[in-house]
């Protein structure tokens, strides 16, 4: 299991209601059912990812996360995750609003296009590849290059307040750098937000 | 993929599940006091009862689901749905499909003959409601000696009268498939439905409902609601790839005949269509779709919101009758009651039947939802 999963794992409440944006195969889901008996729901736009998710038993519907997110109405769940997908939607600002309408707490993660590497490697004129951005420049998902001050800062405009944060190396692992390090230390990030 | 293969010859079965000492009270007020039912069914109820699968037909449908009637040609109407190794699994699941109440292929209806009267019910049968089709399912059910479904399952009409099931009864079930189907008609639905049923009440041949009595046919009008709603049926891609605009085989002759091969193909689907259905079923069954409003009612989704089932939503992209609107619309509420979901919106240049047809990404979803209900 992905690493930075195991952290979700611990943060979400026993018994709570999650939903996944972005679920993939619903690895993650399944643990949260299995493990913190989650009432699990997931959304997912690969067709592949999505029937693979059926077959693990995870309830997945195949939904545009920038224009469909209204269905699940305010106060519907506990908990939204959203995993290394803000990067690939096209309004960030949005998604991230329209979570903090569906459940009180939402946990997101997200690559940080200021982490060293990727810095030296626009340094060096071409487009970053690295553990947490591993694409091609032509065939990336990504359309959105963020570090994590510039997400942070957006966290700030919509009045969202970070309770828990964890900075990931690229191998996926919980790293205990001081936070000032983070925007040139980390591969990636996981926050707990909630709307002020 | 696992080998699939046909169910081979099946046959039809026979129930009265209402009788003058225990009539069917209907939802919209009137009952009836004999309802027979002719339904089939494949595959093995396991020793636990609990592999059972459930198929409710669209508005032309009947018994006959899958395998082939002694003699017969064609299968029956989702056989690529249902057989040995098809997503209806049958070496794996008890599959039981009726003919609704309302409809004219053994099951009681208003071409049927009141037992008071000794003549067909004709407009005297009662009006239905979507919830007296799950009356009748259930009735079905428990004469089959099962108490817990393992799905429910249907497509267009199929699966509106899922989804009353499910809403009303969701204890009756572990899952509920619904495929193509809506929980709202839209005014040009509605218009679609009104202008089949003017065009059959209209036909001198209908006489008020008592053509069987007066020996007459609504053939004309039958014709004409029959080759309109299969327009419905089919995107324009579906037409334009089917049939272009070649010509019959005796040629274009400008005159106003069966000229274009559409034509012809639209004559050949009214004519069978006249063997095989009645007028008065096609009124009646297409008047419960058009009031078919489950979530009019705030507490619609209380009993279903309680009870841990699944539901499989599946949409078409080019499906113009029920479009994937309608079952997002079928999704928004019942995610927000808290129903564990799974939607699908397949893509499709076939229109509203390509849920009767062997589209691979269709067929896995299902068979992928099916196969963890039952594990």
């Amino acid at each position: 299991m992905r690493r930075d999963f195991s952290l979700i794992t611990r943060w979400v409440w026993e018994g709570s209601r999650v939903l996944d944006l972005g679920c993939g195969d619903g690895t993650l889901l399944k643990t949260l059912a299995a493990r913190k008996h989650c009432r699990i729901q997931g959304v997912e736009m690969d067709a592949g990812e999505h029937v693979a998710a059926i077959r693990k038993g995870v309830p997945v519907v195949q939904l545009d996360i920038d224009a469909d997110l209204d269905m699940f109405g305010e106060n519907t769940y506990d908990v939204v995750l959203l995993s290394r997908t803000l990067q690939a939607v096209k309004y960030p600002d949005k998604v991230l609003t329209a979570m903090l309408k569906i459940a009180p707490i939402a946990i997101v993660s997200m690559p940080n296009f200021g982490y060293w590497k990727n810095r030296l490697r626009l340094l060096s004129g071409r487009a970053p590849i690295s553990k947490d951005l591993p694409f091609q420049w032509y065939e990336s998902p990504n359309v959105h290059f963020g570090s994590l001050k510039d997400l942070e800062t957006l966290f700030e405009s919509l009045n969202l307040e970070i309770d828990r944060y964890v900075p990931l190396a690229p191998s996926g692992q919980a790293s205990w750098w001081p936070k000032i390090w983070r925007n040139w230390a980390a591969g990636a990030a996981l926050y707990e937000l909630h709307a002020r | 993929m696992p080998q699939t293969s046909s169910l081979g010859e099946v046959t039809s079965h026979d129930v009265q599940v209402f009788s003058p000492e225990d009539p069917l009270t209907l939802q919209r007020g009137g009952s009836l006091d004999e309802v027979h039912v002719r339904y089939e069914t494949y595959g093995n109820l396991n020793a636990a009862r609990d592999n059972a699968i459930f198929i409710a037909h669209a508005l032309t449908g009947d018994a006959h689901s899958a395998g082939f009637h002694p003699g017969a040609r064609k299968p029956g109407w989702w056989d690529t749905m249902i057989g040995p190794g098809k997503p209806v699994d049958t070496n794996r699941f008890f599959v039981i499909t009726p003919n609704i109440l309302g409809g004219c292929q053994g099951t009681t209806g208003p071409a049927s003959v009141n037992p008071v009267t000794g003549q067909s019910y004709g407009l005297d049968f009662p009006v239905l409601d979507m919830g007296d089709f799950v009356t009748v399912h259930r009735r079905l059910m428990s004469h089959l000696g099962i108490t817990k479904l393992l799905a429910t399952m249907g497509g267009s009409l199929g699966g509106m009268q899922v989804l009353q099931w499910a809403l009303s009864y969701p204890q009756d079930m572990t899952s509920a498939v619904i495929i193509a189907a809506s929980s709202r008609l839209t005014a040009q639905n509605i218009a679609f439905s009104a202008v089949a049923r003017e065009a059959i009440m209209r036909d001198k041949g209908f006489a008020d409902g008592h053509y069987v009595e007066q020996g007459t046919t609504a053939s004309t009008g039958m014709s004409i609601a029959r080759m309109m709603a299969h327009i419905t049926y089919l995107s324009e891609d579906a037409f334009a790839e089917k049939f272009g605009r070649e010509p019959q085989s005796s040629g274009l002759s400008h005159g106003f005949g069966a000229d274009f091969a559409v034509e012809s193909y639209l004559r050949h689907q009214a004519e069978t269509f006249l063997d095989r259905f009645d007028a008065l079923s096609y009124i009646y069954l297409s008047r419960v779709m058009d009031y078919f409003d489950p979530f009019a009612d705030p507490d619609s989704c209380t009993l279903i919101g309680q009870h841990p089932m699944h539901v499989l939503l599946a949409s078409f992209s080019s499906d113009w009758r029920f479009s994937p609107a309608h079952s997002q619309r079928i999704l928004g509420h019942l995610v927000r009651a808290g129903v564990p979901t799974t939607y699908k919106e397949v893509a499709s240049d076939m229109g509203h039947d390509s849920f009767l047809m062997a589209i691979p990404d269709y067929l896995d979803t299902v068979a992928a939802f099916l196969e963890r209900r039952a594990s």
